[in-house]
């Protein structure tokens, strides 16, 4: 074999292992995992059969599709906490419930304690492991901000990974909590974010830019309005008044998209498919730290949406739409008129010099 | 394995309690916890738990019930397109609000596509991965020799030489099955997408209909994913036959792992836009007209199909798990539209009151609740389950005789399916007989011809959609207000069985809101009756044919005949403890232990 390297140091990053410890049991519905199978760029497959050049190998640990059970499954939980599984990075799913008001049971746990029979809670897990993980990730936005089981008058005091951990907790690399938000996360924001940070594992990209919410920066930067194919409507001023066939902008029938941080509509759902706004759908807020309570009831329009929506329709819209249409109409839609057909050549043609 | 009379002796039996916790390759969190008999082979008690609660029937109180859908549809990472559209159908009924038609197929069309990727998931990399070669060499060492001397009856349609080429086809992650059928779970996906806008919580199923923006665009890029689909499904089916009918004539007695009496719920699936108007007063009526047809079927026999009927024969029961009692609280709901009366245990009634507290197997010791059907004419409380959804819904569907749409077909005691010439493949005809047995070997092979049937249905949507787009009626949302006062249900099915929401508004908040996924039915824990939930009941009965020892038991009948459920538990079950803690050695001559 020659010795070409395709990316510096290639022979010794695939050579490093990285485990994924991958926990469903916050208060989840697992769907995180689930869309995460209907990833692409990069697939599942494409993870653990190592498709990029010099990025490590990775072994994830994920309950929804494991081939083991039980004890050969959680192996793996018991080898991270002994230390025998270096580096690993842990994903949680789901929020953390508070176990502190828990009378003498649990509201979320994962195995069996072999010394009294009793179920091992999540937090008890994460207490055990966060401490020894490269890089600890929470995916969706249970885990991140506490999502639906959070809110309001939740018998489960439940809250999300920093929350618990602290905001300002760093793992055994150095790194932040890294915060992949939305309900489920979006399948390719899942499985890009952890080719990321396996990359930075092996030495071979920076640690990732987060936000001041623990976001990666280049998924999260932009709001929904910033990148929707409906928001054109709204700078002239048109909204939708039924949801369906009507397919201007949708924030008088209670799109939060304007003020939420969410790269769906640039995305798509999966392979480009599907989505919020861009395919009818209002955008809930599913991805924001205030998620739910701060958006409800979702199909009502926002106050202050409703004031700025107000404002697009009353003044530069109709403006806007005017000259646009009008231009549009008498000179954009109308091919130039040398085309024709007949004896004389009417594209100025000139066969010796340039036309000016 | 009984035909040789043994002479009666006195030998060891070595009973151990043995835990899988968790089970993995399914959604959610669930533990079984058993007693095992190694003398006789043969599982002797077992118990299954859930170890998550999120409490979405108490936080959904005082909220805005046009909130529900998307609220409810965070319960399940793998049903929530399934909880999102339950909820719709049930605030149709509350607002007395019709959509347009092209909104009901849409919800049709989207449905379909779930039940079409879901089954193809959990069985080709979930389910099956326990028929595959790596964990038949572990398990079953001389079967799978059998298996790669045995050739593939159905080996031109789909390729595989022997019954050990299909094994490793499922291998996972290395399998070509198994790497396809994740593919295929992307399309099919793809398909939901088309029409809920994202799987697997939407962002346009609504009540009133559906939220896309329906276009000629949507219906081709469903119609080409589909027709590739039903290629898929034609190999599909031939190929799972082969594998089960392998097991089952390979291993006499095999048909008794994961076997219970036929108790089954379904509560039907995808409404005809031609019958339906949402009015709890006609539901009877519009329920038989469904795609799938309801009904409930006691010891093998089917009792009733009228969706009323099914309503008020639902039971909450407690026992085994971790709540109180809602004796002393508030009754919502004493008649329902109908006039007829509605128990203090039915759903509407039910008021979640959580109690955590330390696991005790001869208490408290789950998350999930035990509802039952109440049979009035025995005056009992039957333990029914959903069969993993497919064996319920066509066992159901093909005794009632009612669905006729030319090429899917049933006949009372079977359904006739009739599949599309496709790019590579021609015609192909398939039947389903109502099986003798309800067991783990036919739930799973129901599923696979369920893939069939869902695909089917979604065709006969599309082209009834279709005419809606073409004749410019693309209208699919209706308007609607919220009432003061409402109660109301919605029935539809999971992927894994029935699902239902109840719900009373008051004040035009929501007063109660009873979800009833169909974990609860089959994951159910015992109840204060002493009644084993489904999957206690049909592991209960599992024979052992496992080749491992005690030593290195893998439980991977146990896992079949769990897993035959297709259990989600993001509302619970766990095995684990290794090579398990002997709990008794008692001497009694074999056979009556």
């Amino acid at each position: 074999m020659a010795s070409v390297e395709f990316v510096p140091r290639q022979k010794e990053t695939e050579q490093v292992t990285a485990h994924v410890i991958w926990m469903t049991t916050g208060l989840s519905c697992d769907g995180d995992s689930v869309a995460m199978t209907s990833a692409t760029s990069p697939s599942l497959e494409d993870l653990i059969t190592g498709v990029i050049p010099g990025m490590p190998r990775v072994v994830v640990h994920n309950p929804v599709l494991a081939y083991e059970n039980g004890q050969d499954f959680m192996q793996a939980w018991w080898d991270a906490e002994a230390g025998k599984l270096d580096p690993f990075v842990l994903i949680l799913e789901g929020s953390v419930p508070n176990e502190e008001i828990n009378g003498e049971g649990h509201w979320a746990a994962m195995g069996t304690d072999p010394e009294t029979g009793q179920p091992i809670t999540t937090n008890e897990w994460l207490d055990r492991l966060a401490p020894k993980a490269a890089a600890v990730v929470a995916v969706g936005t249970c885990a991140t901000y506490g999502g639906i089981p959070a809110m309001a008058n939740n018998p489960t005091g439940a809250m999300g990974l920093a929350d618990y951990l602290g905001w300002d907790f760093r793992s055994k690399a150095g790194l932040p909590i890294v915060n992949i938000p939305g309900c489920p996360a979006q399948p390719d924001n899942t499985t890009e974010t952890l080719l990321y940070l396996v990359l930075h594992l092996g030495g071979l990209a920076p640690a990732p830019d987060l936000d001041e919410a623990l976001r990666p920066r280049w998924l999260f930067e932009r709001t929904v309005r910033e990148s929707c194919n409906r928001g054109g409507f709204s700078e002239e001023g048109l909204f939708a008044t039924e949801y369906g066939a009507d397919y201007r902008c949708l924030v008088k029938l209670g799109c939060k998209g304007p003020v939420v941080k969410c790269n769906v509509p640039v995305r798509g759902w999966q392979s480009g498919i599907g989505g919020c706004p861009n395919v009818g759908g209002i955008c809930m807020a599913c991805t924001m730290p205030g998620f739910p309570d701060k958006f409800m009831p979702f199909m009502d329009e926002d106050r202050w949406g409703g004031v700025a929506s107000n404002t697009e329709r009353f003044t530069m819209g109709p403006m806007v739409r005017y000259f646009r249409r009008r231009n549009i109409a008498k000179k954009y839609d109308v091919e130039p008129e040398h085309r024709t057909r007949g004896r004389q050549l009417q594209t100025g043609y000139q066969p010796r010099h340039y036309a000016k | 394995m009984a035909t040789v009379e043994k002479p009666r002796e006195k030998r060891e039996v070595l009973v151990k309690e043995m835990s899988w916790d968790p089970i993995t390759r399914i959604v959610g969190s669930l533990g079984i916890h058993t007693e095992i008999d190694f003398a006789n082979q043969q599982v002797l008690k077992c118990y299954s738990t859930s170890m998550v609660f999120r409490g979405f029937d108490i936080f959904m109180k005082g909220i805005d019930p046009r909130d529900a859908h998307f609220i409810t549809s965070r319960i399940c990472g793998i049903c929530g397109d399934n909880h999102c559209t339950t909820s719709c159908l049930n605030q149709n009924m509350a607002y007395g609000v019709k959509p347009p038609k092209l909104g009901d197929y849409a919800f049709n069309l989207a449905e379909t596509a779930d039940y079409m990727f879901d089954h193809a998931i959990f069985n080709d990399c979930m389910a099956n991965v326990d028929f595959c070669e790596q964990m038949v060499k572990e398990t079953n060492p001389s079967l799978l020799a059998k298996a790669e001397k045995t050739p593939a009856e159905h080996s031109s349609i789909h390729g595989y030489k022997t019954i050990a080429d299909i094994m490793r086809g499922l291998n996972p992650f290395t399998g070509d099955f198994y790497l396809e059928t994740l593919n295929v779970s992307r399309y099919t996906r793809e398909m939901y997408c088309l029409f809920g806008g994202r799987h697997t919580h939407p962002s346009t199923i609504m009540p009133g209909g559906c939220s896309a923006h329906i276009t000629h665009q949507t219906m081709t890029d469903y119609y080409v994913r589909l027709m590739r689909y039903f290629e898929y499904v034609k190999r599909t089916v031939p190929m799972h036959d082969d594998l089960y009918d392998f097991f089952l004539e390979e291993l006499p007695g095999y048909d008794m792992v994961g076997y219970r009496d036929t108790n089954l719920v379904c509560w039907g699936a995808f409404d005809d836009p031609d019958y339906v108007d949402y009015d709890y007063r006609n539901m009877t009526e519009w329920g038989r007209r469904r795609f799938v047809t309801p009904g409930i079927a006691i010891n093998g026999e089917l009792v009733t199909t009228d969706l009323v009927e099914i309503n008020l024969m639902i039971r909450i029961l407690l026992g085994s798990s971790y709540f109180e009692g809602w004796e002393n609280e508030e009754t919502y709901v004493t008649q329902d539209p109908l006039g007829n009366p509605v128990s203090k245990d039915h759903p509407w009634n039910k008021t979640t009151i959580p109690k955590p507290q330390k696991r005790d197997f001869a208490d408290k010791y789950s998350w999930v609740v035990s509802p039952r059907i109440y049979d009035k004419r025995t005056d009992t409380h039957v333990c029914c389950d959903t069969g993993g959804g497919p064996f319920a819904r066509q066992w159901v569907t093909a005794k009632a005789g009612l669905l006729d749409i030319g090429y899917l077909k049933a006949t009372g005691e079977s359904l006739e399916m009739h599949l599309p010439k496709t790019a590579s493949m021609p015609e192909m005809s398939l039947t389903w007989k109502v099986p003798e047995k309800s067991n783990a070997i036919e739930r799973d092979r129901a599923r696979s011809y369920h893939q069939a049937y869902s695909a089917l249905v979604g065709l006969y949507n599309l082209e009834k959609g279709l005419e809606e787009v073409r004749a410019g009626r693309n209208k699919s949302w209706n308007s609607f207000k919220v009432p003061e006062e409402a109660i109301s249900v919605g029935f539809h099915e999971a992927a894994r069985g029935v699902l239902s929401h109840h719900m009373v508004i008051r004040e035009g908040k929501v007063a109660n809101y009873q979800p009833y996924p169909p974990t609860p039915w089959n994951a159910s824990s015992r109840d204060v009756h002493g009644t084993p939930g489904p999957y206690e009941d049909a592991v209960q009965n599992t024979p052992i044919f496992e080749e491992n020892g005690p030593e290195n038991f893998k439980g991977i009948d146990i896992m079949r005949a769990v897993r035959s459920f297709d259990p989600c538990l993001p509302c619970g079950v766990h095995m684990y403890l290794g090579q398990g803690r002997v709990k008794k050695v008692v001497h009694t001559p074999t056979g009556l232990a």
